[in-house]
């Protein structure tokens, strides 16, 4: 790959400072960094040597942990399609009409968001972040497959812009960048992003939508009829409609393992937050209503685990470090009140059962509270000790 | 006795180039140097011009708010160059060698007392191999420690055995422990690692606490933070264990010697050992002809902590290892996205935890760019202390003075920091944050 390194060497005095493009230094900075670690020792006033972990690798590991979920959405958006006109279709088939349909949202995502980033790059001439690696591909998970290219690319530029640009980047923004412009498009478009959105329904010749074809998911059905939820197995296996990326769970585990196992997703969120929705969950079990059997609050603790994104909000979007408490009790309390909210908020208010989204962005603005507290309970027993 | 602690929080780094238990001898360089810069807010004025002829333990600088305060000449020789930067900032007092050290004597005291004690130090100009926390500045003469520590271990990278380092000056150190044991008032705590051989402290009266655990166990900082925390107003003292050894010296021949024995370690040391040595000497002296051709950074102590110097330059006056490892020069494509056999990291996404005894040969490369702080929970890992590291950082950058106090300022240094920034995915200079915040500190604390 030697010509590789002479032709980014050989173009590299231009994008130097007082070369013809450097303006766009940064830009080929983040260019040349995705090819090459670059050889800059360490200054030689810290450590002299340097773990191999950067934050290129970090979003790598996230983007890594999400594919099994990606490839699992691509697969069923073309089942559920082929489901509702009463077809018979393959693995392949399935998976070729997913690809079909989803691709062009994550390309409109990645390309309109990092072209944003790299404006911003050119004109305010700081580094760009590799935080929208990962960003980048959550908003695609989290919209239905019939999502309009445009609002995709809207979502990607008021995500950018207003969940990070303007608090100073990655790392600085207080609000997962993702959710927000999921929540703005939810709130600017109901029409788009809500009622029977879920399966793409594109005329197929010769075929009609089979008349027992229903649009609502299981937390539609959820908030009328405990009942009639589709099956445990369902659920789990994630064979049922919704956002591209959220109705796996199994797909969504496979990622949180890695997430954990590689220590890039805290590992104490996810699980408070299960453990926060299984307690909330019992609680509403022990104070229902007993004579309406179909309410929600009957329903069984764990089952909120499966059912809509609260595995995927738990275990890609809480754990963003940026947006998520920092201290380690912080990240116990932060997670447990996630679970906490999601519970409630799908169970006592119908009119917006994906409470997944609005329970962690407000959870979000209330983690530097928490870990505020965390560290005035430190220091008062530091002093307590001294 | 003391405590039995356990520290689970920490890192070792294994990398090539451990020294062999051998001591070598060097060709003695010609020209000595004291560096004003080696002292930690120390405020310098010469004792000594050019052409001046001066004794081994003779004045070389002191400090100008406590002139009692000396940094003696480990040589007798002549001053032949004042060596002067910027601003007239003396960076190094050159001193041409005799061939035999002529030695100024002192009375050392028959019985000790915390009185004489302090004379004996103070007079010998071994005063400044006392240093105190906060700050690992030479302390004032007439503070009181809330006791001594001496940590009789080190366990950073490649770090020179004391085993076997001190057994043949035991008697100075037995004796340089008695000195410090009776100027702490009986508050002297000894800082030991399970591999210790007990010959180093047997029969001296002292706290021996024992450490069990990855570095930064053997740092004198995370061991008063386990024994005797410093809390705002509160200073500790310590002494590294050869400075131990000269103050002994002092007290058993009534001289002023300065040599040491350092470690030459790190890939790029062909046959690393241990070489006899005195301070002040040329790095020239100590390390030309043993290293190899490749592109190499030269450091005057461990990889996490040491300073970077050059062979012009001389040995540091509390240097007790030098370090030569590769410099980073070459460009590698899709480093980040590999697998990254052979590459060291604490994180799982790395194969390198599989193998937690193999020895990786890290060259002085960042692994990335500086970023914002983005990944938590990393820095604690490796700091086993009850401090929270990302909050002091960022107090420490907001210039939020009461609040740096609050969360521990008072108990850190740089070299406990020095693993956080070694796994700091955001590559944040972590070392030079926490000193930011001292200079801060002791300028308006």
């Amino acid at each position: 790959m030697s010509f590789l390194r002479k032709f980014v060497d050989s173009v590299k005095p231009n994008f130097s400072h007082g070369g013809k493009y450097e303006k766009f230094h940064h830009l080929f900075t983040a260019f040349e960094t995705f090819l090459f670690v670059p050889e800059t020792p360490t200054n030689g006033t810290g450590v002299h040597v340097r773990d191999a972990m950067d934050l290129k690798r970090t979003m790598t590991v996230v983007i890594l942990a999400l594919l099994p979920a990606t490839l699992f959405g691509m697969w069923n958006a073309g089942f559920q399609h082929y489901k509702a006109f009463g077809m018979d279709s393959t693995l392949f088939e399935n998976f070729l009409f997913g690809l079909q349909k989803t691709l062009p949202i994550i390309v409109v995502s990645y390309a309109v968001g990092l072209g944003v980033e790299f404006i911003y790059a050119y004109f305010k001439g700081h580094s760009i972040s590799e935080g929208y690696l990962v960003t980048g591909l959550l908003i695609p998970l989290t919209l239905p497959v019939t999502v309009p290219l445009w609002m995709v690319a809207l979502g990607a530029i008021f995500c950018t812009l207003l969940g990070k640009e303007v608090f100073g980047g990655t790392g600085m923004n207080f609000m997962n960048p993702a959710l927000l412009a999921r929540a703005f498009l939810f709130f600017a478009f109901p029409a788009y992003l809500s009622g029977d959105i879920w399966t793409d329904l594109s005329p197929e010749a010769g075929h009609q939508v089979i008349d027992a074809f229903s649009g609502a998911t299981s937390l539609v059905t959820f908030d009328k009829s405990i009942s009639q939820l589709p099956s445990l197995w369902t659920m789990i296996s994630g064979i049922e409609q919704g956002s591209i990326g959220e109705t796996s769970f199994i797909a969504i585990m496979i990622g949180a393992a890695i997430l954990i196992f590689t220590g890039v997703g805290s590992w104490r969120i996810m699980l408070s937050a299960f453990i926060g929705a299984l307690v909330t969950g019992y609680l509403l079990n022990l104070i229902a209503p007993a004579s309406n059997p179909e309410h929600s609050m009957h329903l069984a603790p764990y089952l909120h685990w499966f059912m809509g994104s609260f595995a995927f909000g738990v275990v890609f979007m809480a754990t963003d470090p940026v947006t998520a408490a920092q201290t380690t009790k912080g990240k116990w309390i932060y997670g447990f009140f996630i679970g906490f909210f999601i519970v409630i908020l799908r169970v006592f208010n119908p009119a917006y059962p994906e409470a997944v989204m609005l329970t962690i962005l407000l959870m979000n603005v209330f983690a530097p509270l928490i870990d505020h507290l965390v560290v005035e309970q430190h220091i008062k027993s530091r002093l307590k000790n001294a | 006795m003391g405590k039995q602690i356990k520290l689970k929080k920490g890192f070792d780094i294994k990398i090539p180039g451990a020294p062999q238990k051998q001591i070598g001898h060097l060709q003695p360089s010609k020209v000595f140097s004291i560096k004003p810069s080696d002292f930690r807010n120390f405020s310098y004025k010469l004792s000594v011009a050019e052409g001046d002829e001066v004794v081994a333990g003779q004045s070389i600088i002191f400090d100008k708010e406590r002139p009692e305060i000396f940094i003696p000449s480990p040589v007798s020789g002549e001053v032949v160059e004042i060596v002067r930067a910027e601003k007239r900032r003396v960076t190094h007092v050159r001193i041409l060698a005799d061939k035999d050290t002529k030695f100024k004597s002192f009375d050392v005291p028959s019985s000790l007392s915390k009185e004489s004690v302090k004379e004996t130090l103070i007079g010998s100009g071994t005063w400044s191999y006392l240093r105190q926390r906060p700050f690992d500045s030479i302390p004032d003469t007439d503070s009181e420690p809330k006791s001594i520590f001496v940590s009789l271990f080190d366990s950073s990278p490649l770090a020179p055995d004391y085993n076997y380092l001190l057994k043949d000056d035991l008697a100075d150190l037995k004796k340089g422990l008695e000195v410090l044991g009776v100027l702490s008032g009986g508050k002297l705590n000894i800082g030991v690692s399970l591999a210790t051989e007990a010959s180093l402290y047997q029969g001296v009266d002292a706290t021996v606490n024992t450490f069990d655990g990855p570095h930064p166990a053997g740092n004198v900082g995370i061991q008063i933070h386990h024994v005797d925390p410093i809390r705002p107003g509160q200073v500790v003292w310590y002494v590294a264990p050869q400075d131990v050894v000269i103050i002994g010296r002092v007290f058993n021949s009534g001289k002023y010697q300065a040599q040491r024995k350092i470690a030459l370690v790190g890939s790029e040391v062909q046959s690393p050992q241990y070489y006899t040595v005195v301070s002040g000497q040329s790095i020239e002296s100590i390390v030309s002809g043993k290293t190899t051709d490749a592109p190499q950074r030269i450091i005057q102590g461990n990889v996490l902590h040491g300073e970077q110097t050059t062979k012009d330059n001389f040995l540091s006056y509390y240097t007790n290892q030098i370090t030569v490892i590769k410099e980073s020069v070459e460009p590698e494509l899709f480093g980040w996205a590999l697998p990254g056999f052979g590459k060291l990291s604490l994180n799982h996404s790395f194969p390198s935890w599989l193998m937690p005894k193999k020895v990786y040969n890290l060259d002085t490369r960042i692994n990335g760019e500086e970023r914002a702080f983005v990944v938590t929970g990393e820095y604690e890992k490796v700091l086993p202390m009850n401090i929270m590291p990302v909050f002091l950082l960022k107090s420490i950058l907001a210039g939020d003075i009461e609040r740096m106090e609050n969360l521990g300022i008072h108990e850190v240094s740089e070299e406990d920091f020095a693993l956080c920034e070694f796994v700091c995915t955001s590559k944040i200079d972590v070392q030079n944050i926490i000193k930011q915040g001292l200079d801060l500190l002791r300028k308006e604390g």
